[in-house]
């Protein structure tokens, strides 16, 4: 690595470590009074839709194909660490909280990530349209799956999930879990990622095996996902599959659009600025999902490449243009 | 000796059989031409030989290997590069950066930048231009760049999808100087065209492809005085 770019990533690394102690400077004082566990929460569900939705991007953008059947993915990550930490509860074995922690979201990642290759192996030899019906049907043969095992509480809602999904631990994850994925849509991978999405009959003619880095781009998308839903699931402590239905796709779909297709910038305001602002708005719940066409036709109008079209915010380059040098490349979270 | 060799060759999308029995040959240090009318079917062959269509039966071989077994993205690693019809290059990367997806299996840095200096000499608008997105070349530049982007991988043998196509006279005379160019230099060439004429006079044979079948075949300049040749593709 340059030099010049390890110092941008220390730079952004401090960001993302100033970051950290204001949330903890404004959640751990009595800076907001009573308000501060529903502050504290709206901030834990924006950080986790900012890991579904960046990995939903990493479909979306930089692939360059549709799937509109996240939600299903996170429900797997959600299910399956759910499972498996409540069982060890069950069977008496006390870890302290963050291992169990830690436990649940390798156990969500990688179950995901599993299913991610095996859905992916198939359905990534269709383009367009028909990989996006593929993937609703996928989310909703899933949906269909939970409902129906006993073990995911057989279309009750499975609760007593114990709750881990402290702030802390959700944003160090979060943190974490953008910085890899910024970093592989920068990697030789990701380069090759973009080359198939910009022309695959040039990619496949210069060696590019455009199957496998699709299958790939896949799987590691998945599996962020489903490090957002044992998140998730640590956090609501219940879980009922109705939730993972093709709306909850769509709103994340919504998000990246927002954001812009192709930026993970975006994508973090994207799904910052939608998941936080109708819980904020409490009272315009009914109107939730009319706001959300609201928003996206004007987008559309007004800027069709989302707000940060293929932008990434970078501390040091931000930096650099207040003090008037040249732009750099790199990003924080 | 044969380098590339089709044998029998079958291909079909859907109900459309579009190759029917098709045979030919290409000798190492040959330029070899394949020329016919518009929906022929000369994209199919090079696409099969390639590995982006499937064929129904037949054989392509390349060396001794079965291409019809081979995946898309190793035939480069064979010696192969391809250079696709209607300027297939990266619209959003920089000149230079298509360049370098070019030698994607290229694992020498050195040698990457020793070649990328060869094309922008071979090119020197495209050196002009290196940092400009792909996408925004004028179309004959585009031209410029895949070709150039097929030679990074410093093939063996070139295949070329009609390279002249909606170029102007002084292009399309630039474009074959350097088609002789590459080849005088070692390369085989199999040459996908529509200008005949051009295409037939710098060929060393060539084949003629009428609605999925190999009607005739010889010599370049034989093929060149030949009356149908003449009449259906020279406008004589
Ligand atoms: N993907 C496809 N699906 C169905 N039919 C196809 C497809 N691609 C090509 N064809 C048909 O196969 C035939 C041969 O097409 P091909 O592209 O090989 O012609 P060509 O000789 O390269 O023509 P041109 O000079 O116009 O490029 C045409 O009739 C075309 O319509
Ligand atoms: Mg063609």
């Amino acid at each position: 690595m340059p030099k010049a770019r390890k110092i941008d990533y220390i730079i952004n690394l401090a960001g993302v470590i100033v970051l950290f102690f204001l949330l903890m400077f404004i959640f751990d004082t009595e800076l907001l009074g009573r308000v501060r566990s529903y502050i504290q929460g709206i901030v834990i569900i924006a950080m986790i839709s900012i890991v579904m939705v960046c990995s939903l991007n990493l479909i979306t953008g930089f692939m360059g194909e549709f799937s509109l059947g996240h939600a299903g993915f996170m429900s797997i990550g959600a299910y399956s660490s759910a499972v498996v930490t409540m069982a060890l509860e069950n069977a008496g074995i006390i870890l302290p909280d963050l291992l169990l922690f830690l436990i649940a979201i390798v156990i969500g990642g990688i179950i995901t990530a599993l299913m991610g290759v095996l859905v992916g192996i198939p359905a990534l030899r269709l383009r367009g349209d028909y990989l996006a019906i593929v993937t609703i049907a996928f989310a909703e043969i899933i949906r269909v799956a939970f409902t129906n095992f006993q073990i995911t509480g057989g279309g009750k809602t499975l609760s007593g999930i114990p709750k881990l999904s402290d702030y802390h631990y959700v944003y160090v994850i979060t943190a974490i879990s953008v910085c890899v994925m910024y970093m592989y849509v920068r990697s030789r991978f990701g380069r090759c990622v973009r080359a198939i999405r910009e022309d695959y009959i040039a990619a496949s003619a210069s060696g590019i095996n455009v199957t496998y880095y699709k299958v790939m781009t896949f799987t590691v998308s998945a599996f962020f996902a489903g490090v957002s839903g044992a998140m998730y699931a640590h956090y609501i402590t219940s879980l009922i599959p109705t939730k993972f239905s093709f709306n909850y796709s769509a709103e994340f779909l919504t998000m990246v659009i927002l954001g812009g297709t192709g930026s993970l910038t975006g994508s973090v305001v994207g799904a910052a600025v939608l998941s936080a602002l109708p819980e904020a708005l409490r009272s315009f719940q009914a109107y939730r999902m009319l706001i959300y066409s609201v928003v996206l036709v004007l987008v559309m109008i007004f800027k069709p490449s989302g707000l940060f079209g293929s932008y990434e915010f970078s501390l040091p380059g931000v930096l650099r243009t207040l003090t008037g040098r040249k732009k750099g490349g790199a990003k924080d979270e | 000796m044969e380098m590339l060799k089709i044998s029998d060759l079958n291909v079909s999308y859907g109900a459309i059989h579009a190759i029917h029995d098709v045979a030919m040959s290409v000798h190492k240090g040959e330029l070899v031409s394949l020329i016919g009318a518009n929906g022929a079917g000369k994209t199919t062959i090079l696409h099969t030989i390639t590995g982006l269509c499937k064929a129904t039966s037949g054989s392509v071989v390349l060396n001794e290997i079965n291409l019809l077994k081979t995946d898309a993205s190793d035939i480069i690693k064979l010696g192969m590069a391809h250079v696709p019809e209607g300027r297939h290059v990266f619209p959003e990367m920089t000149v230079e950066e298509n360049l370098e997806m070019g030698a994607y299996c290229v694992k020498e840095k050195n040698l990457i930048a020793e070649r990328i200096e060869d094309v922008y000499h071979r090119f020197p608008r495209l050196k002009e231009r290196f940092r400009q997105a792909a996408g925004t070349l004028s179309g004959g530049e585009q031209q410029m760049l895949a070709v150039g982007r097929a030679l990074m991988s410093a093939p063996s043998i070139l295949l070329m999808d009609e390279p002249s196509m909606g170029l102007s006279p002084i292009l399309v005379e630039q474009i074959f100087d350097i088609i002789k160019e590459v080849h005088e230099q070692g390369i085989t060439v199999l040459l996908v065209e529509q200008n005949a004429r051009m295409a037939l006079s710098i060929s060393d044979r060539a084949y003629v492809l009428e609605v999925g079948r190999i009607s005739m075949s010889g010599q370049a300049k034989d093929l060149l005085q030949d009356d149908r040749v003449r009449k259906a593709y020279l406008g004589q």
